[in-house]
């Protein structure tokens, strides 16, 4: 994608954000609305690792649990205020990610999969086992979030709050893909030996964005915390992660708008499914299988390959 | 506390000798077409949920292994033609969605079929523990032993004698090399399928007596399968079943002595620490980057 479709998409994406809620008869709306674009930030942050560096995490969840307990357990039980909170966690998952990060992004396909995987699951048992600091499998409750007196409160300003975030990290995101970096990224995923050979160190590059990706699942665990009132430890389930990863895949690798659409469609996919909860499961592996045979690129790029070709022909 | 010991030991060696059947059904899967199926963990929970359910019916306990088994190697076949082979030229990424997919579909499926509720088996042969050196030891984990012992020579002997294992070892060799030489490697990925789904349902009849079973079963069961297959080194057949025993014999050790709540967690903090210091795995052979 170009610079100026980059801004496009990124006018269309606040436009729809602003636009959204005359649809919405009801706070519920909101509230679903809000829960997407929190996945949605997380998805846009994985997509950098995924998409754009070609490397898979199955761990995610355990980073986005990591900052939702931060935020939890720093606010209620040591007095922090929230911002302070919402910080400091980020700044224990950006040490994590970078500790974990060196040794095993060293690995590649199915063995950083598996270590990735482990470190969610890890992360997983510890919040449930520790029921001192965490509450253990029942979870605990946060309060609301509030900075300078002032606190988020409702579904609509949740909904503008996240809004905002989304937009600044479809923003930030687009930067960093258009900057060398970017362009390391997309050489590392090409191909790791020929991106050495063109100088770039593709070690730190590959570190660099797992990383970031960590801070964005953190920071938006943190904001989830907060705004739901309440975190249990099922936040770092296996299976959060791999929704994670299908909501990236599912919308289209290296589109931070396809991965902004897979997340929205996935978290509404239960409300479509309403009164057919037990066809979840089903219905949700059949898109994942789905969508990888007929549409390997993803929704958005093939809709887009697809659009070109009816204007080419 | 030599008896205390002892008896961890035999609890651990009962859990690694299905994490080792798990991790050969990942190797066979893998070395067929360097796929590594996700779905391998729900094969054991069909596998035990269908002989429950096959003997709750009243059908003798042989004959619904068999079915069970058979029914298995039936989804396997299924899952490779439908989700795998029309995938096959796409990359790791996809076929890890598509394999997860399909683990989710299978366990949505049979959580409309048989509920969230746990089914068991009764004992092969009864439930006397038998005493050994103050430790006790229950018959089923003899069979889950015996059987996954039977298994493994049967698997060397299809490998190692006759032609048809011995061109799914070529093919995992070296694909084109194979397919130039008449060996049709689609045959050889459904028959990976299907023997995989065969190891698994075969652990997974044999261990129901032991840890009932229920639609959630094959997650744990699978990813540990899974970190037994890396920690031998994929693709590795002895590495499996040595990583399966390592992983078991660890996680019971660990969990009698340390503390159970993590009992889970040592499977994946093994892998870690293998992964850090011997990407590889202890017996994988070192990969060559081809540019």
């Amino acid at each position: 994608m170009t610079k100026r479709s980059h801004r496009f998409g990124l006018l269309g994406l606040v436009a729809i954000i602003a636009m959204a809620p005359l649809g919405f008869p009801n706070a519920y709306f909101y509230d679903v609305a809000t829960t997407a674009m929190i996945q949605a930030v997380v998805c846009v942050g994985l997509n950098l690792l995924i998409g754009y560096a070609g490397q898979i995490s199955l761990g995610h969840a355990g980073f986005f649990a990591l900052g939702a307990y931060g935020s939890a357990i720093l606010t209620s039980r040591f007095g922090l205020p929230p911002l302070a909170a919402l910080a400091a966690s980020a700044l224990a998952v950006v040490t994590l990610a970078f500790v974990l990060g060196r040794p095993i992004l060293k690995l590649a396909g199915h063995t950083l999969a598996m270590a990735t995987l482990g470190i969610g699951i890890i992360i997983h048992i510890v919040l449930k086992t520790e029921s001192w600091l965490t509450g253990g499998p029942d979870g605990m409750s946060v309060d609301p979030f509030s900075v300078l007196g002032l606190t988020i409160d409702g579904d609509r300003a949740w909904y503008w709050v996240c809004g905002f975030l989304l937009a600044l990290a479809v923003w930030l995101s687009c930067n960093l893909i258009d900057s060398p970096v970017g362009r390391a990224l997309r050489a590392v995923h090409g191909s790791e030996v020929a991106a050495q050979v063109a100088g770039i160190d593709t070690g730190r590059t590959k570190l660099l964005v797992f990383v970031v990706s960590a801070v964005f699942a953190s920071l938006m665990g943190g904001v989830f915390a907060h705004k739901n009132g309440f975190v249990t430890p099922d936040l770092a389930s296996f299976f959060r992660s791999i929704e994670l990863v299908t909501m990236v895949v599912l919308g289209g690798m290296a589109s931070s708008f396809g991965a902004v659409a897979g997340a929205v469609i996935l978290t509404l996919l239960p409300q479509f499914l309403a009164g057919f909860e037990d066809y979840e499961a089903v219905v949700l592996g059949a898109i994942m299988i789905g969508t990888m045979i007929f549409l390997p690129k993803g929704l958005l790029p093939s809709i887009k390959a697809l659009a070109r070709r009816r204007v080419r022909s | 506390m030599a008896a205390q010991l002892l008896q961890l030991v035999f609890s651990g060696l009962t859990s690694g000798a299905i994490y080792a059947l798990a991790g050969l059904g990942f190797a066979i899967i893998y070395n067929a077409s360097n796929v590594i199926n996700f779905a391998q963990g729900e094969f054991i929970m069909i596998g035990g949920m269908a002989a429950a359910t096959l003997v709750a019916a009243g059908m003798p306990l042989p004959l619904a292994a068999l079915v069970a088994v058979a029914g298995t190697m039936l989804v396997g076949m299924v899952l490779e033609k439908l989700a795998v082979e029309p995938a096959r030229e796409a990359g790791t990424m996809a076929i890890i969605i598509i394999t997860i997919g399909a683990s989710i579909l299978l366990r949505g499926l049979a959580q409309l079929a048989w509920g969230k509720g746990f089914h068991t088996l009764p004992a092969f042969s009864g439930e006397r523990p038998l005493a050994v050196a103050g430790a006790t030891l229950m018959p089923q984990s003899l069979w889950v032993l015996g059987v996954v012992v039977a298994v493994i020579v049967a698997l060397w002997w299809f490998f190692s004698r006759t032609l048809f294992g011995k061109a799914m070892l070529a093919t995992s060799y070296n694909r084109l090399a194979a397919e130039l030489v008449g060996i049709g490697s689609r045959r050889v990925l459904l028959a990976a399928f299907a023997l995989s789904a065969l190891l698994g349902a075969v652990g997974g009849v044999v261990v129901t007596p032991i840890t009932f079973a229920n639609t959630d079963a094959g997650i744990m069961l699978g990813l540990k399968g899974f970190a037994a297959a890396v920690l031998g080194g994929l693709g590795s057949g002895l590495g499996a079943i040595v990583g399966g025993l390592i992983v078991g014999l660890v996680e019971a050790l660990a969990a009698g002595t340390l503390s159970s709540a993590y009992k889970d967690a040592i499977a994946f903090v093994i892998i870690l620490v293998v992964l850090i210091f011997m990407p590889q795995g202890l017996f994988g052979k070192k990969a060559v980057d081809r540019v």
